[in-house]
């Protein structure tokens, strides 16, 4: 369920990093908890964000939830998809639904991050 | 879909459901599918005026073309139209209204009768104030009352509605900050409170610490003490809180925020559990709103208009909005020269139409009736808890007052949840209660009964909720898919958000 | 009491479920220091019949009889008979904000026709399904122009309602957005757009000016459009006036609209409760404040409506919302819509060629002090006389004249301003004209 080679977020984000190339969703978990997401509010490409700082939201009908940037970098690609297929989030959160690719200014912060089984067994506390 | 129509229909006849049986209720189109060109519903005097050519007038790039698809209908299509859209409404008058913060009572119609006296409702807001006596009389008489009920030393009648009242009582404790020298940084505001609580507080330009709740649900007062600094600038507390408890310490509340300069503000939305018991001025608060739409019984036609006086301790009073009344001698004016008022809220005095509504349900209680309206409003709500404690779960046990909130912890865990209990609330003839509010209570069931419902529509809304609860355990499924009576079945608001339609389009 | 609906023995009967033997027993938790411990003075309650006569009274010293020549963000004009009907209905009137759709329906589908309306009315994508009154849906439209461009200045024309100035200057106050004015030309009433050019710049994130303005003169929207645009800020346009949209051209250049619905049925109650708009360009939607119905359906498959794009809201976003506002003005807004249904596509267009006949009737009586292309309302300037003079000798004739604008436009002292509807007849306005003459 849990891509190995993700690292996740206490606030049930992900990261896949390759070098200096990085990519960022939100996680299964993530998205059972909000149900069915309706919209998803992304930064403009160029923006800088820094780790544990928001840099947009997800909604459901009757919620919304912060994003928060696992790692700092500057925003070089959004989902386009995600404008007109939100629900996409809800059926492929780790794959398909990435939310933004980021270029990492400190691909050190990466090792800050839980691995997938670090994840699980904090959601499973989370519980 | 026609046999699951049957079934349905055969599963919400049980014999447990007593006050409803379906109807036939009317189809409507939208008006723009129902127009025709040509039609008209109006006739306009003849012109005693020479007609003027727009073009001519206003320029004819000024001039508009027609408004298109604008309706066209008759004038029987027209009353026939609203009518039958009316009949799709659950209201007050057809049943209990539970809705726990919201204050459902019923709607006196001397009230509406009075709003419509025509010096009144037609008395223009720059009319001369010799000629607008009556008026300001009516507000003045309104102001005094609310004072004394809130034990306050002074009333402004201008803020639109209860949110209003809020920005309005915060922006009055900023300029009275402020002309001590610090407007200060953050309100306080307790994890229970309405959501306007902290919207309103960051509209005035105040950071937002929120409070954890005691475990009875109150005040934490050992976290008070800690976060009141020189830097906050008041607490926004309701209370009864939105559990319907009483803050027991809000005397020890109003102590601890003076010590440091700070104010207490109160969310007067739960004032029907105190009007002739307990006065706010009395127990510390310095500043207040109320909705008229809530205690003083204006109606709340389908979301407004409300209104929402500010009470304020004297040392607030040079701050209230422009204009303020003033009496001298026999003579009602408007006073436009207040050097230190925060200026105004809203354009004229208030939302006087409602202001004439609930000065009309003061002056029929009186009083003793209104205390009288309060011990019965408790009482509804008290009797509901006892009877319904046996079948849902009661997180906070502090005695309750206007209000109760239960838990969905018990049906829960059959998959049950409180929205799910709610819609099948409704097949039974009622309006649910309010729903997952307060956030302090997971899968909150909210209930306020209100003084106006009478012992049998109490009874018959308690023998719901336990085959409700009854239900859950046999047939889960089937609760989670109501309601089945109603002519819309559970509406999609999932696709509502995800591609907005928001407006009709040939 | 006759809103109490128990008996005594009902009472005690259910007090004793309770466990408690008197309906004071209910308050013994509350702590001493807090209780009232005396009754409330306030008279004992009246009957109907002395509730209808207390109003009555009231009523009795006001203008009661009078023939007005106000206008001025209020304006008298017919409310169909069908207004009142509709509104009285229970199921209108006596119902909650409309959260549970499967049985909010008729309230949810008015809205939608209101929503739609507006929108045909004022040329925007979308509107919300109402605001308090006019006066507090400009500051909700600053505030959104705000957001939306991230440039926190607002400019405001002299010209827009000086109330609604007031109240938009209160909110901004503290809210860390500055505020300017710009100013009309002398001659003809109408914006200043060189002035506003000057004042413009890059900060600057809202450009706020009304049509008909304040004297009743129809702006020039599309040429302050042009100029806001190109700062790179948003043109908000307010309307007090209604009823000229059935003849005016829509401020279809605008990004916002915002306006006042009182000339749609909504009787003046001495400053209200009437019902405010916001219009917007569809891709403001998000950043717009209030309530919004938007089309579905329910599981059986049909039409049906609900409240939606609910997460810009208090109860959700909490101290992140778009606003506070938690209320729309549903019952004030279902006046407006049934006027409009009332009056339709002819009628309301109609209505508004009347106004202007009266208007411009009057006008060549007492001339009009501007040179720019008014609606219903002008601005006069007296010669020879102040304004309070006039109005104290129309008084006499049982005449309330215009209204004097030296209380909002010092540079005006010796000017009112007049208003004429289709309500206003011939004979009146005569009888005007030969005071102020």
């Amino acid at each position: 369920m849990y891509p190995e080679n993700y690292r996740y977020t206490k606030e049930h984000e992900w990261v896949l990093a390759d070098g200096d190339a990085g990519t960022i969703g939100i996680t299964d978990h993530a998205q059972q908890e909000l149900g069915d997401i309706v919209y998803v509010d992304l930064p403009k490409v160029g923006t800088h964000v820094e780790s544990g700082k928001t840099f947009g939201s997800v909604e459901s009908v009757k919620a919304v939830s912060d994003i928060y940037s696992p790692v700092s970098g500057e925003i070089v690609e959004i989902n386009e998809s995600l404008a007109d297929a939100p629900e996409k989030l809800n059926t492929d959160p780790h794959g398909d639904a990435w939310l933004v690719k980021i270029k990492l200014t400190r691909p050190e912060e990466i090792q800050n991050l839980m691995s997938a089984s670090d994840y699980q067994s904090y959601i499973g506390a989370e519980k | 879909m026609s046999d699951q129509g049957m079934n349905e229909s055969r599963m919400v006849h049980g014999d447990k459901i007593t006050k409803v049986t379906t109807h036939l209720s009317q189809n409507e189109a939208l008006l723009f599918e129902r127009s025709s060109p040509g039609k008209k519903a109006y006739q306009l005097p003849e012109l005693d005026v020479p007609a003027v050519d727009a073009a001519e007038a206003l320029g004819a790039e000024n001039v508009r073309a027609e408004i298109t698809d604008f309706p066209e209908v008759s004038e029987v299509e027209a009353i026939r139209h609203f009518t039958r859209l009316s009949t799709w409404n659950y209201a007050i008058d057809y049943g209990m209204y539970p809705l726990g913060s919201c204050t459902m009572k019923y709607n006196p119609r001397i009230n509406e009768v009075v709003a419509r006296t025509e010096g009144l409702a037609w008395a223009h807001p720059y009319q001369p104030e010799s000629l607008s006596q009556g008026c300001l009389e009516v507000m003045e008489h309104l102001e005094n009352a609310l004072a004394e009920i809130c034990g306050m030393d002074a009333v402004t009648l201008q803020p639109a509605a209860g949110a209003h009242g809020e920005l309005t009582g915060i922006l009055l404790i900023r300029a009275l900050l402020e002309k001590r020298g610090n407007p200060r940084k953050k309100i306080l505001i307790p994890d229970s409170a309405h959501g306007t609580n902290p919207a309103t507080a960051a509209i005035a330009g105040y950071a937002v610490e929120n409070i954890k709740s005691s475990e009875t649900g109150g005040v934490d007062l050992a976290a008070l003490e800690q976060l009141v600094t020189s830097d906050v600038a008041a607490l926004m507390v309701t209370n009864p809180n939105t559990l319907g408890v009483f803050e027991n310490n809000i005397v020890r509340v109003a102590e601890i925020l003076h010590k440091k300069g700070a104010m207490l503000y109160m969310d007067g939305a739960n004032m029907n559990a105190l009007v002739g018991i307990a006065r706010p001025g009395d127990f510390g608060v310095d500043v207040m709103h109320l909705n008229l739409h809530k205690t003083f019984s204006t109606p709340h036609g389908g979301g407004g208009p409300g209104a929402g006086p500010v009470a304020v301790k004297k040392v607030l009073e040079p701050f209230l909005p422009t204009p303020r009344l003033r009496r001298s001698g026999k003579k009602l004016t408007f006073d436009y020269k207040r050097k230190h008022s925060i200026g105004r809220v809203k354009s004229y005095y208030g939302n006087f139409g409602v202001l004439v509504r609930a000065l009309a349900y003061i002056l029929a209680h009186g009083g003793p009736g209104l205390k009288n309206a309060t011990m019965d409003a408790v009482l509804n709500a008290v009797y509901i808890r006892k009877a319904l404690e046996p079948y849902f779960d009661l997180p906070y046990k502090s005695p309750n007052m206007h209000e109760v909130v239960f838990s969905d912890d018990r049906q829960s865990k059959l998959g049950v949840r409180t929205g799910d209990i709610a819609k099948r609330l409704i097949d039974y003839g009622f309006h649910p209660y309010t729903v997952s509010f307060p956030m302090i209570v997971h899968g909150a069931l909210m209930i306020e009964p209100t003084e106006t419902e009478g012992r049998l529509e109490i009874d018959s809304f308690i023998n719901a909720m336990i085959a409700i609860a009854g239900e859950c355990e046999t047939d889960p499924q089937m609760v989670k898919n109501a309601p089945y009576n109603t002519r819309t079945s559970r509406v999609d608001e999932v696709t509502a958000a995800r591609k907005p339609v928001l407006r009709w389009k040939p | 009491m006759r809103y109490l609906p128990k008996s005594e023995s009902e009472r005690s009967a259910m007090l004793e479920a309770c466990g408690v033997s008197s309906p004071e027993e209910l308050f013994a938790h509350l702590p001493e220091a807090a209780r009232l411990n005396r009754p409330l003075n306030l008279a004992p309650g009246i009957s109907e019949y002395e509730i209808v006569e207390y109003f009555r009274d009231r009523a009795a010293s006001t203008a009661l009889g009078y023939t007005s020549f106000l206008g001025a963000g209020v304006y008298n004009h017919f409310r169909p008979v069908l207004v009142d009907t509709v509104v009285s209905r229970g199921e209108f009137l006596t119902s909650y904000t409309p959260y549970q759709a499967e049985i909010a329906q008729g309230t949810l589908t008015q809205i939608f026709e209101f929503q739609t309306m507006i929108c045909q009315l004022t040329g925007m994508d979308v509107a919300n399904a109402s605001m308090y009154d006019g006066s507090t849906a400009v500051p909700e439209a600053a505030m959104m122009a705000v957001r939306a461009t991230g440039k926190g200045r607002v400019l405001i024309s002299k010209s827009v309602h000086p109330e609604y100035r007031e109240v938009l200057a209160t909110y901004a106050k503290y809210q860390g957005m500055p505020v300017a004015e710009f100013g009309y030309v002398a001659e003809s009433g109408e914006l200043d757009l060189e002035d506003l050019e000057r004042q413009m710049d890059g900060l600057t994130g809202a450009v706020i000016i009304q049509t008909p303005n304040f004297f009743g003169i129809v702006e020039q929207v599309k040429a302050a459009a042009e100029i806001a645009h190109r700062h790179g800020a948003l043109l908000v346009v307010v309307f007090t006036e209604a009823v000229s949209l059935g003849l005016v051209a829509p401020p279809v250049e605008a990004d916002i609209v915002a306006g006042e619905l009182q000339s749609f049925a909504i009787s003046p109650s001495y400053g209200g409760p009437y019902a405010g708009i916001i219009a917007v360009k569809e891709k403001y939607i998000r950043q717009m404040p209030g309530r919004l119905v938007g089309q579905t359906t329910d599981s059986r498959g049909n039409r049906a409506f609900c409240l939606t794009l609910s997460t810009r809201e208090q109860h959700i976003r909490r101290e992140k919302a778009t606003s506070n506002i938690c209320t729309n003005q549903a019952l004030v807004a279902l006046m407006a819509t049934v006027f409009m249904t009332v009056y339709g596509k002819q009628g309301l267009r109609e209505l508004a060629e009347q106004n202007l006949a009266k208007a411009h009737y009057l006008a060549g009586k007492v001339k009009p002090r501007f040179s720019g292309k008014f609606f219903n309302e002008f601005v006069v300037k007296l010669e020879g006389k102040t304004p309070e003079e006039i109005n104290k000798a129309l008084l006499k004739k049982k005449i309330i004249g215009g209204l004097p604008l030296g209380r909002f436009y010092p540079e005006l002292a010796d000017s009112v301003l007049l208003c004429a509807t289709e309500m206003t007849r011939r004979t009146e306005m005569d009888a005007l004209a030969e005071v102020m003459a």
